[in-house]
């Protein structure tokens, strides 16, 4: 009781107790066979994609020269699914099932009736998609090899990355669920999320729109996810990959702690 | 009395069953229910009510014996029956994402009114249910009360001959369902034949002209409140309550016996039925008996209800 | 009694109306701009790095797709938790039901608020397409026929699916495992010549492939792969069972 009460007063993120929003998220996992396999099968739109765009579209387009280097359509466009997979998997949980879970389920007010703070909601809910995110990853790079669409060094390599971008995704999703007013909200996030899905170096290098698209381009996030991930991928290893880097590390932060702000106004009323 | 009167019954059943698969939810009863008569189904949860009511609006088949809705046949003429029904469900389901307004008007069109039409009645319903202040704002917000006045007039859109109502103030506080009884008083006085469930005693003998008691699928007791009362139960009925109560109340019942028509120990009390109250009580201080508390009361259908469906009220 | 004045699929159809005056706005970006973002990525981006196909450009080929497959997703879409949620949490349909609308009534009333949904989003589409000079036959004008069929096609086996389920997470797994791959390999970006041979029964049984190409024949001026009878033949036959099989469990569950 007397270590409850100190700890209250410590201005600190305690490991456990974000452990304790993972484990209940790890719990809720027994709820149904239908959630598992939602939750398990989320490497497989990507994997969809590669296919149809990647080999499918892929046959007809041929070999594509990128900055001199020349490769194939699917091995261009591969590293671009891994990044979305990263993307989508860290954004379908802070967004879809943290929003619920503010608002509906009530779920954190339970949580906060306890020791556990709104900063230790938001790094337990932020490591848990990112575990989720990069699962994807995980199994996505797997298959890429598979394909020979990556060497093994060059997946060693992007992983971490797939990482980070997960990471940055994830916090800046739990800021946007923090701001969402209903659930028709979600319809304008997925529309932009799709936009940024097709116009991000994803299915065809950027230099190929008119200029002031390719300067809007750049500023959007998944653009930086795209280029990290496809420089890693392939081993073209240059500065501009420390740039994309910092841009989402910028991300994480900006977005914890803006969702850690928010979290305490809805939530310590 | 009037509804004895042979004029041709809006609702007649006879032998009516109801199964789901090994269950049998409703056991053969019989039902007659006349024009401006309010009828009342009472019975504890799980005795068939529902199920019944469910046959009567013409949204479950029974699965045996007879019954005529509106002189219909409810499986052949289901349609044309539930044009002439009002229906106020259990379960709230209005339109969370129409106006109050919106939920009557989109309603009257079900039943193929013009819009105009539809309109004039949302505003004059709006009026009787005192909602037309809030005709605008979505249902959501609304009170528990507010949300079931509107489904009661959203059941009157079509000027229904029955209004079906199930369960109409379950869940509400005192004050709404004092006015919702108020309104609902003022539609049977319009003349409207009245169907209804409830499980509470005092909506029933607020409401009903006539009411069956259902227990296990099956009808136990029918008349009017006061005939069921001075049928199953005596005038007055006298609360005791011991200072050493609790455990020896059944004690206590049994030096009581022989005083009033019938003793009843319960765990806080003990009932004592008896047409004359006042002398039942001299009768037990007569014993040398002191209780903490006496309370000398009417008889209600709640006194019926208990006797007729046993102590154990399952809710 | 005041009766028959307006058929009860109309007075369904009237409620979703209703209901979409007030949400049309956030269905402005999912069912005019995408498609039409899809068909620059695709079509601009990527288009750029392809020749020709079947003799026209890229682009060219691919409107016709998009715009089969938005009808097809807009179907699919809005046949599911706005079904399931009638059902469910606001039981519309059961207030409904102790109305004069029978069942049939509350199917034929969504398919044809889906039909106005489909319509204005492909007649909004084909007008843009009109401007990147992508349609190359005044056939084209037969294409919202098409997706009308295609929506019906469609919209009647989910909303079945719908009325039979208990948990919305089923719709997760429409979506990853039917609807995203009928999209993608339902000829829309590629020829289905290009798949597998063991795949490529799967395609002509989507109602989506005989769509696209029904389209593609349209805005391009050419014979479609089969005859037309066959394409129009085959969505009828998912049309017709998908209506009986929704009418149905619509019944069904109402029935209880």
């Amino acid at each position: 009781m007397m270590t409850t009460l100190v700890a209250r007063r410590v201005a600190r993120v305690s490991p456990a107790r974000v452990g304790a929003v993972i484990g209940r998220n790890v719990g809720a996992l027994r709820s149904g066979p239908a959630y598992w396999i939602v939750l398990v099968s989320g490497f497989f739109e990507p994997l969809l994609y590669l296919l149809s765009i990647g080999v499918g579209v892929g046959a007809l387009v041929g070999d594509l020269t990128v900055a001199g280097r020349t490769m194939s359509y699917a091995a261009f466009v591969a590293p671009a699914m891994l990044a979305v997979s990263a993307m989508s998997g860290a954004l379908s949980e802070t967004t879809f099932n943290v929003f619920f879970k503010l608002k509906y389920m009530k779920t954190y007010e339970a949580v906060l009736a306890t020791p556990v703070r709104p900063v230790e909601i938001a790094f337990g809910e932020l490591v848990w998609a990112t575990v989720r995110g990069s699962l994807y990853t995980g199994i996505f790079l797997g298959i890429m090899v598979a394909l020979g669409l990556a060497t093994v060094g060059g997946a060693l390599a992007a992983f971490p990355a797939t990482v980070l971008v997960s990471l940055a995704f994830g916090a800046v999703g739990l800021a946007i669920s923090t701001l969402m007013r209903g659930w028709q909200d979600f319809d304008l996030m997925t529309t932009g999320q799709f936009a940024l899905f097709l116009f991000s170096g994803t299915f065809s290098p950027v230099q190929n729109y008119p200029v002031w698209m390719e300067v809007l381009i750049q500023v959007t996030p998944l653009y930086h996810a795209v280029e990290l991930v496809r420089g890693l991928c392939l081993s073209t290893y240059e500065p501009g990959l420390a740039g994309h880097a910092a841009y989402l590390i910028a991300m994480v932060t900006a977005g914890l702690w803006f969702a850690a702000r928010r979290m305490e106004k809805l939530l310590c009323r | 009395m009037s509804w004895h009167v042979a004029e041709q019954p809006l609702i007649f059943a006879r032998d009516l069953v109801k199964r789901f698969g090994d269950f049998t939810a409703v056991k053969g009863i019989d039902v007659e229910v006349a024009p401006g008569e309010a009828f009342g189904f009472l019975g504890p949860n799980g005795a068939g009510k529902s199920s019944t009511m469910r046959m009567i609006s013409c949204v479950s088949a029974p699965t045996s014996g007879e019954l005529r809705i509106l002189g219909m046949d409810p499986v052949r003429d289901g349609t044309r029956i539930r044009a002439r029904l009002g229906v106020c469900p259990q379960l709230d389901n209005l339109d969370p994402d129409l106006s109050v307004r919106e939920n009557l008007t989109t309603y009257a069109r079900y039943f193929g009114l013009s819009r105009a039409e539809g309109r004039r009645r949302a505003d004059e319903l709006l009026e009787f249910v005192q909602l037309s202040d809030r005709a605008g704002s979505m249902v959501e917000p609304l009170s528990g009360g507010m949300k079931r006045r509107l489904t009661i007039a959203r059941a009157m859109i079509n000027e229904p001959d029955i209004v079906l109502l199930d369960e109409p103030t379950t869940g509400l506080d005192p004050q709404a369902r004092h006015l919702l009884w108020e309104r609902l008083f003022r539609l049977k006085q319009r003349g409207t034949t009245l169907v209804l469930t409830t499980h509470y005693m005092d909506e029933a003998e607020q409401l009903c002209d006539r009411l069956v008691v259902m227990d296990g699928g099956k009808i136990v007791a029918e008349g009017s409140p006061r005939s069921l009362i001075e049928t199953y139960s005596t005038a007055e009925v006298v609360e005791l309550r011991f200072p050493d109560g609790l455990d020896s109340n059944a004690d206590y019942a049994a030096k009581l016996d022989g005083i009033g028509e019938r003793v009843d120990p319960l765990p806080d009390r003990v009932l004592l039925y008896a047409d004359d109250g006042d002398a039942a009580v001299a009768a037990v201080h007569g014993r040398g008996l002191v209780p903490s508390s006496v309370l000398v009361r009417r008889a209600t259908l709640e006194d019926v209800f208990l006797h007729l469906t046993g102590r154990t009220l399952v809710d | 009694m005041a009766m028959g004045t307006v058929h009860p699929s109309i007075a369904v159809l009237e409620r979703h109306l209703t209901l979409y005056r007030r949400l049309w706005r956030a269905s402005v970006f999912s069912s005019f701009v995408l498609p039409v973002l899809f068909v620059i990525s695709m079509g601009m981006g990527v288009g750029g790095y392809i020749g020709s196909v079947q003799g026209v450009d890229y682009l060219s080929w691919i409107v016709p797709g998009v715009v089969a497959s938005t009808a097809f997703q807009m179907a699919v879409g809005e046949s599911t938790y706005s079904v399931l949620g009638d059902f469910k949490w606001v039981r519309a349909y059961h207030a409904m039901r102790a109305t004069p609308v029978r069942p049939d009534d509350i199917v034929t009333g969504h398919l044809l608020y889906l039909l106005f949904r489909v319509t204005t989003a492909v007649l909004a589409f084909l007008l843009v397409v009109l401007f990147f000079d992508a349609l190359h036959s005044p056939w084209a004008v037969t294409i919202p026929l098409v997706c009308a069929l295609l929506t019906v096609a469609t919209a009647a086996p989910v909303m079945a699916f719908a009325a039979s389920i208990e948990h919305d997470s089923h719709f997760a797994l429409l979506f990853r495992f039917v609807m995203i791959p009928a999209a993608l390999f339902s000829g829309v970006f590629f020829p289905i010549e290009q798949l597998p041979a063991l795949v490529r029964p799967v395609a002509y049984v989507s109602p989506l492939w005989h769509s696209v190409e029904l389209c593609r024949s349209a805005t391009l001026g050419i014979a479609p792969p089969w005859p037309i009878a066959a394409h129009v033949g085959c969505l009828l036959l998912w049309a017709l069972a998908g209506t009986a099989m929704a009418a149905y469990r619509f019944r069904r569950r109402l029935e209880d």
